[in-house]
């Protein structure tokens, strides 16, 4: 327990200190945001309709680009080694880093979600709706993609690669939490259908990433 | 004759000398029966002609289904086992199920033009296997992005699992979901509700791409463990012309 307590304070000020990359990530997601007006143009109604789309897509691009440091750091200077050869169990440590990463990359993104909101002409319900949303999602996107993650640091390529592995994976994760932001703001149909299926996907993350991650790991380092 | 004796390349080879021919024959018959009775199926009293496009659409749907199955069990073989040949079963079914699955989206979106009126709908059956397509292709990416094939393989093969999951939300999609796509009418609770004159032509045509896979993918094998012998000879080849140092 308090080897798994070291790692995840670990990792969190490894991510928040100079050269982590963790904050990286909203910028990141701030400028993608603020990119769509000029192509889709400042029209507000049309942004406010298409507000928790282009919410949601900011934040699954963000946390794909961060997705890349969650193993390559480690790896690099030997410390996933020793995590793998330690008597903690590989999964543990793999969901672990996985809340780590999260609560590092994922929580910011939902905190700067009500600055974007407004830039986005949402009003304060809606907006509380796509941070809610976000807040059952992301986790699900952070374990889906620590399997692309971990497939990536064993076979030494990422970037590209690691996109077109995770993307297909996190379509589902898409489709219900735009719906469901969707439903909370505009919908006649209920918020709580695909509101449910949103955290059920993160619980399911929760079981299946750290469980491949740590397969992939044992069975790709060498 | 078990599992493990075939884990000799050279036996797998010889065994599929003396069983690819046959196995083209009676793809080829299957196929010429099941076209044939396809042609001369009977006109849906809704759907006119263009029903036909069934014969073709269906097996393929159900073969990029097969295939990740298939896949899945190969990934289960590299993981667990460590056959040898497991992963050039793996390797080799890839860009075939991605081919099925292309036709299956092809095919299908040419019946719905007629029939729905549209050549795409993003609905649950048809989503959930583009995104069985785009798994095929990133599949076939990893492939080609790592050069040794024992590191591909076992890398493959977790992603391959994962992907696994992606196949029953495929074959339910159309009972949990209220989809464009029509349920399922053959394989379902209380046997199929298709009439006889076209569920007999079906089953052949199934039966004949299944059998086309199976050839194939044998096919695709044997030239992949030629291509690693290639390779091998190529590289114990270079390093005998190397100078030495």
């Amino acid at each position: 327990m308090t080897a798994l307590s070291a790692l995840i304070r670990r990792d969190i000020r490894i991510a928040l200190r100079v050269g982590g990359g963790a904050l990286i990530g909203v910028l990141f997601f701030l400028t993608v945001v603020v990119l769509m007006p000029f192509a889709i143009g400042p029209d507000l109604a049309l942004l406010a309709r298409l507000g928790p789309a282009i919410l949601w897509l900011g934040a699954l691009l963000a946390s794909l680009l961060t997705l890349d440091r969650l193993f390559t750091a480690d790896h690099d200077d030997g410390s996933l080694d020793l995590i793998t050869m330690s008597r903690t169990p590989l999964e543990l440590s793999c969901a672990v880093k996985a809340v780590a990463h999260w609560l590092a990359a994922g929580l910011p993104l939902i905190i700067a979600t009500p600055i974007l909101g407004l830039l986005l002409n949402l009003d304060v319900g809606a907006t509380a709706a796509v941070a809610l949303t976000l807040l059952a999602g992301t986790p699900a996107l952070t374990f889906t993609g620590m399997i692309g993650a971990a497939l990536a640091v064993t076979l030494h390529r990422g970037g590209l690669l690691l996109a077109v592995l995770v993307l297909p994976l996190s379509i589902p994760v898409l489709i219900f939490g735009v719906a469901a932001s969707e439903a909370a703001i505009t919908g006649p149909s209920s918020f709580g259908a695909p509101f449910s299926i949103l955290c059920a996907l993160s619980l399911f993350g929760l079981v299946v990433g750290p469980y491949a991650a740590a397969a992939s790991l044992r069975q790709g380092l060498d | 004759m078990t599992l493990i004796d075939l884990a000799n390349p050279t036996r797998f080879l010889a065994l599929t000398a003396r069983l690819l021919p046959w196995l083209v024959v009676a793809t080829g018959i299957l196929l010429a029966v099941g076209l044939y009775q396809s042609a001369t199926a009977p006109d849906d009293y809704q759907q006119g002609a263009t029903v036909k496009i069934m014969f073709i659409h269906v097996p393929n749907a159900w073969l990029s289904m097969f295939v990740w199955a298939v896949m899945s069990l190969a990934a289960l073989g590299t993981l667990v086992w460590r056959h040898p040949l497991a992963d050039v079963a793996a390797k080799a079914a890839a860009p075939i199920g991605a081919a099925f699955t292309f036709l299956a989206l092809v095919t299908g979106s040419l019946w719905g033009r007629p029939m729905w009126g549209t050549y795409w709908e993003w609905d649950a059956r048809l989503t959930s296997v583009l995104i069985l397509f785009l798994m095929y292709l990133g599949l076939i990416a990893l492939w080609r992005a790592v050069e040794d094939p024992s590191r591909a393989a076992r890398a493959a093969a977790v992603l391959t699992l994962v992907g696994a999951l992606n196949l029953p939300i495929i074959k339910f999609s159309v009972d949990w979901w209220n989809t464009l796509h029509q349920p399922a009418s053959v394989m379902r609770m209380g046997g199929p509700t298709l009439d006889r004159a076209f569920l007999i032509p079906l089953l052949v045509m199934a039966l004949a791409f299944s059998l086309l896979f199976v050839t194939l993918h044998l096919a695709a094998m044997r030239n992949e463990i030629l291509r690693r012998r290639v390779r091998a000879m190529q590289m114990l080849q270079a390093q005998a012309g190397k100078p030495r140092a």
